[in-house]
């Protein structure tokens, strides 16, 4: 009886599911500018993608914490033409990031990079959750150890 | 003339909740009940005075009162009557004075509600009410003065930011936040008030609380979809989130109050987890304190860095106070709050509670830390670093995921101990929704390991929460041949909490799976189009119709009108627009977005020529996100099933009519696992 | 009511508001350049707005800016729509013309405009004393590290930046840091082949050791 009824409501689901499955079914690989304008090439479309991918990691300087990828402002739009161009020239992204922090400082990158002092930024999180679940651990295994157990709760 | 009467109201608030607190604290330290009814009073003429000053402030912003310096600042002869009843919260000052009215708002319903309780608890919640509220008079009357008096008086003013008066959701999601935000405040208090009184050794004090911080944490909750919606809709990149320290701050409390939700229950099952649940709810508001702090103070660069001035450095006082004085209260009363529980199994319900606990506050402390870095870094090592999304979305992306999965498990598992069998039986059958997801997800192309486990944690949660209702429906089905639709209704009245708790869960599901199919699945190109030419995203086709301008009262406006074309029928328009206002020297975009179901078309006007000869526009499509806004109605909907009281436990009305056989049926305990 | 262990608890506040009330002495939204101290970094731009004489270049000439070399170079990053940008328009105009005869060059660069609506802002402003070019893709405003306008770059005789101004200048920084960048000129030193063609000029009495 279970096992039909799991049946029912994962067949329940996926009907449900189907209806949106229509706009996001219909992707294309590659988006078609105007009805005159040539299609991009691929080539065209691996350039985009790798402008995409470093300028989502460059701050947009005249905005509030958006990517220069995301921001609509014309010095993002620039910058993101610099970007290609660079890339274009056969730059790698390593080099176009550095040239940018060369510019305008560590502050452009989207993320510090992960060296020295920036490493507490990245560390503490995981360590104050293994730090919790140690806690955690062992609070369990106090609690259910024995009734009447005087435990310093959490 | 209004002005005057406003800041006179205003000072004599002042003054009333500072011998309301005096009075109060002397009254409980030496027992004389009639001094503390003079504090109540005072909380009731506070809200009384705060109310007259505002409704004067939304006179003179609707009169165009120009002598009264927030009108001045704000205010605009052209801006239509509805966005200038909203500037109210627009700008700095007014601000506060909204923060100030719904703390008085809610003083008055927590001191009038409970005014007859016996013992202590409620008279220094009061005061400690009236110690914030005091807080927030002395800015009113000093450095957030709304009603300075402006001479020579200006004949209009700039009116409100162009960001501002763009949208409708400006006048939903600050007073939303508000209340959630200030409603916090409610069980510091109470929390305060238990340990100043001594009650904190019982549980009795977390019931009465409970409701207030569950309509506050519905609020939050709404804000904070609300703001996502508001700031995708009008912003133009398309996005909803940005984890700007502003949004940072209205989430951080909104973690910490829904972990203790959860623990609240293993303390009330337990009787364990007090110390822990007492940091939760004092921390809350802290982090509001915080909040309201780092976006006023203009320490850090935000979006929704208001005017700096001197609001920052009373700001930091009163952090400071709220800080000292919730660390020694807590610290000091952390003797009398051991827990002397234990738990029967592992493998239970509370454990998964805690593991919830464990992961929501690493989640606020990830959120923390990010949005602090900048300036520690900056403190203590002269750097100036930014850490922005992709910092904030790898590190808290695990977390979320997990806490999807423990959605699923928790409902499924019983308080106390779970068998081998019992969890076989309820933790397995839900992958099958886990399954059904992770096809889905990989079908329509995901492959993103985060997207393709979101869906599926997703669709075991879904699974899992729907079945708890199916269980519970089918049982009244059986046991009482109630209908379908009577066996919903009087299974949730039966436990609202735990039902009202799974009908949250599903809208988080629901956020959750708007989130993940947008993000994956989003695609966008950009072109200069000249009026008949069309630009072809994900299948989507959207031909420019024409490039219009028309003047309005306050701004100028050019747009671009788009129209959705499937099989060579027009079946949508959309006409995004830029407006200029002569305050601003870049101009604003309004992007437009057309929602279905199954997600939405995003327009957003980059660029135009003079002549209207061509348009550079925008076209992002990403599935799903009204499925986020959705959710968010749904998580509410949870809040306020969850908010009224339980019934009183009692059979059926059925069996009430009919007399008891001599053999009883075995029932489903409701209430209960 | 533990008090040893309330006091203690309470120390944990110290760290957090020393690190917020030190957080008001930052503006978050200033950020360092990392140019000053390096090289100023090579443009070749076009004039659109000539200036007056003896400043004055013709209109489409190009700029190199290694050809200043040797001579001080006040760079000026301006638009029409930039609100601050006229506050100094004023001071820099006027400052230009008083070190007309000095070894110092002066340069507008116009930023994500265009001509026509620059010009017209010249004009309402009263004119400007020295040339303009146009950084029509903002490669060069990205070069320099710009994030906003007003900024202005000043760079030595050597062709480093000395010191970058964010916002408008005034009056005394433009005189201290001209002045002294003047004073660091190597004596005698003919500025090499700069696109203006005005005569050689003696160097100040303040610069030491003249020959």
């Amino acid at each position: 009886m279970t096992r039909f009824r799991a049946i029912i409501m994962a067949a329940a689901l996926a009907l449900g599911a189907a209806y949106p499955l229509r706009l996001v079914a219909q992707q294309s690989p590659a988006a078609s500018a105007t009805s005159q304008a040539p299609a991009p090439t691929m080539a065209d479309s691996v350039l985009d993608a790798r402008t995409a991918a470093v300028a989502e990691q460059l701050r947009c300087p005249v905005c509030q914490g958006e990517s220069i990828q995301d921001s609509p402002s014309e010095l993002a739009q620039q910058m993101r033409d610099l970007v290609r161009e660079q890339l274009k020239a056969g730059k790698t992204p390593n080099e176009v990031r550095a040239y940018f922090v060369s510019k305008y400082g560590e502050w452009i990158l989207l993320d510090p990079r992960p060296h020295g002092f920036n490493l507490v930024l990245y560390a503490a999180p995981y360590l104050l959750l293994l730090a919790g679940l140690g806690v955690i651990v062992v609070a369990v295994r106090r609690w259910t150890g024995g009734a009447q157990t005087k435990s310093a709760g959490p | 003339m209004t002005g005057l009467l406003a800041h006179d109201a205003l000072m004599v608030s002042l003054v009333l909740v500072l011998v309301g607190a005096i009075m109060g604290t002397l009254g409980i330290r030496g027992r004389r009940a009639d001094w503390v009814q003079i504090a109540f009073g005072t909380v009731y003429g506070n809200f009384v005075l705060v109310t007259v000053a505002t409704l004067a402030m939304i006179y003179a912003l609707v009169t165009h009162d120009f002598s009264i310096s927030y009108v001045a600042q704000v205010g605009s002869r052209e801006t239509p009557l509805f966005y200038t009843v909203i500037s109210l919260w627009g700008a700095l000052e007014g601000s506060i004075l909204f923060w100030a009215w719904v703390l008085g708002a809610y003083s008055t319903a927590v001191v009038f509600i409970n005014r007859k309780r016996a013992g202590n608890l409620v008279p220094w919640a009061s005061v400690t009410l009236l110690v914030v509220a005091l807080f927030f008079a002395i800015l009113l009357v000093g450095p957030a003065n709304p009603f300075h008096a402006v001479f020579p008086v200006p004949g209009d003013g700039p009116g409100p930011n162009p960001l501002l008066q763009n949208h409708i959701l400006m006048a939903v999601h600050p007073p939303l936040l508000y209340l959630g935000y200030v409603g916090m405040a409610v069980p510091f208090a109470f929390a305060m008030g238990a340990m100043l009184s001594g009650e904190v050794v019982s549980d009795d004090w977390i019931k009465i609380t409970r409701p207030y911080l569950l309509v506050s944490w519905g609020f939050l909750s709404a804000a904070i979809i609300a703001g996502m919606w508001w700031s995708y809709e009008v912003l133009g990149w398309g996005g909803y989130w940005a984890w700007d320290p502003v949004e940072n701050a209205s989430f951080m409390p909104w973690l910490v109050a829904t972990a203790f939700l959860h623990s609240a229950m293993v303390q009330e099952r337990r009787g364990m987890l007090r110390l822990w649940n007492l940091n939760l709810m004092v921390g809350t508001f802290v982090l509001t304190i915080l909040g309201t702090f780092l976006t006023r103070s203009g320490i850090l660069s935000s979006v929704h860095s208001f005017t700096q001035g001197p609001i920052g450095y009373y700001f930091l006082v009163f952090i400071a106070v709220v800080l000292v004085v919730t660390l020694v209260m807590v610290a000091g009363n952390s003797d009398r709050l051991r827990s002397t529980g234990h738990l029967e199994s592992a493998a239970s319900r509370e454990t998964v509670f805690l593991l919830n606990n464990l992961f929501l506050t690493a989640f606020m402390f990830t959120v923390l830390i990010g949005t602090l870095f900048p300036l520690v870094a900056e403190a203590l090592r002269g750097l100036k670093v930014t850490v922005g999304e992709p910092f904030f979305n790898k590190m808290t992306l695990p977390l979320i995921v997990s806490l999807i999965f423990l959605m699923g498990v928790g409902p499924a598992l019983p308080w106390g101990a779970a068998s081998k069998a019992d969890m076989k039986a309820k933790l397995l059958p839900p992958f099958a929704g886990a399954v059904v997801m992770a096809v889905i997800a990989l079908v329509t192309g995901a492959r993103n390991p985060y997207a393709v486990l979101t869906f599926a944690f997703v669709g075991y949660a879904a699974f899992a929460n729907f079945r708890e209702y199916w269980i519970g429906m089918s049982a009244r089905h059986a046991a009482h041949d109630e209908g379908w639709a009577t066996a919903l209704v009087r299974l949730v009245q039966g436990n609202r909490r735990r039902y009202g708790g799974y009908v949250a869960h599903i809208g988080i599901l629901f956020v959750a799976l708007g989130i993940a199919a947008s993000q994956s699945f989003r695609t966008e190109r950009e072109a200069t189009l000249k009026p008949g030419e069309s630009l072809t995203v994900a299948g989507h086709t959207a031909r420019l119709k024409e490039v219009w301008g028309r003047q309005e009262p306050q701004r100028a406006v050019i747009g671009a009108t788009m129209e959705v074309v499937e099989n060579g029928k027009v079946v949508a328009t959309a006409d995004p627009r830029m407006n200029f206002y002569p305050t601003q020297s870049t101009p604003v975009p309004t992007p437009q977005v057309i929602s279905s179901i199954g997600g939405d078309l995003y327009f957003n006007l980059m660029a135009f020529d003079q002549n209207g000869a061509h348009a550079t526009v925008k076209l992002i499509v990403q599935p799903l996100v009204p499925w986020i806004w959705f959710g968010g109605g749904i998580v509410v909907l949870g809040a306020i099933i969850g908010v009224f009281p339980k019934r009183r436990r009692r059979t059926a009305p059925a069996a009430v009519r009919v007399p008891v056989p001599a053999v009883v049926l075995p029932i489903p305990r409701e209430g209960e696992a | 009511m533990n008090w040893k262990r309330a006091a203690i608890a309470s120390l944990a506040a110290v760290p957090v508001i020393a690190l917020f009330a030190w957080g008001f002495t930052k503006d978050p939204n200033n950020i360092p350049s990392p140019l000053p101290g390096r090289m100023a970094p090579d443009f070749s731009l076009a004039v659109f707005a000539p200036g007056q004489p003896p400043m004055a270049l013709p209109v489409g000439d190009t700029v190199h800016l290694a050809k200043l070399r040797g001579e001080v170079v006040v760079l000026n990053f301006w638009a029409s729509w930039c609100l601050s940008c006229r506050d100094e328009h004023r001071t820099l105009s006027a400052f230009a013309k008083r070190y007309a005869d000095r070894p110092v060059h002066f340069l507008g660069v116009l930023y994500n405009d265009r001509p026509a609506p620059a010009i017209s802002w010249i004009d309402e402003m009263g004119g400007q004393e020295y040339p303009s070019v146009n950084d029509v893709d903002a490669h060069t405003a990205i070069d320099y590290g710009l994030y906003g306008v007003p900024e202005t770059y000043f760079i030595d005789g050597n062709g480093r930046v000395a010191f970058k101004q964010t916002g408008p200048v005034t009056d005394a920084i433009l005189t201290h840091e001209v002045d002294s960048l003047i004073a660091a000129l190597p004596a005698g030193t003919r500025p090499g082949g700069s696109a203006d063609t005005a005569a050689p000029t003696l160097a100040p009495a303040k610069t030491k050791g003249t020959p």
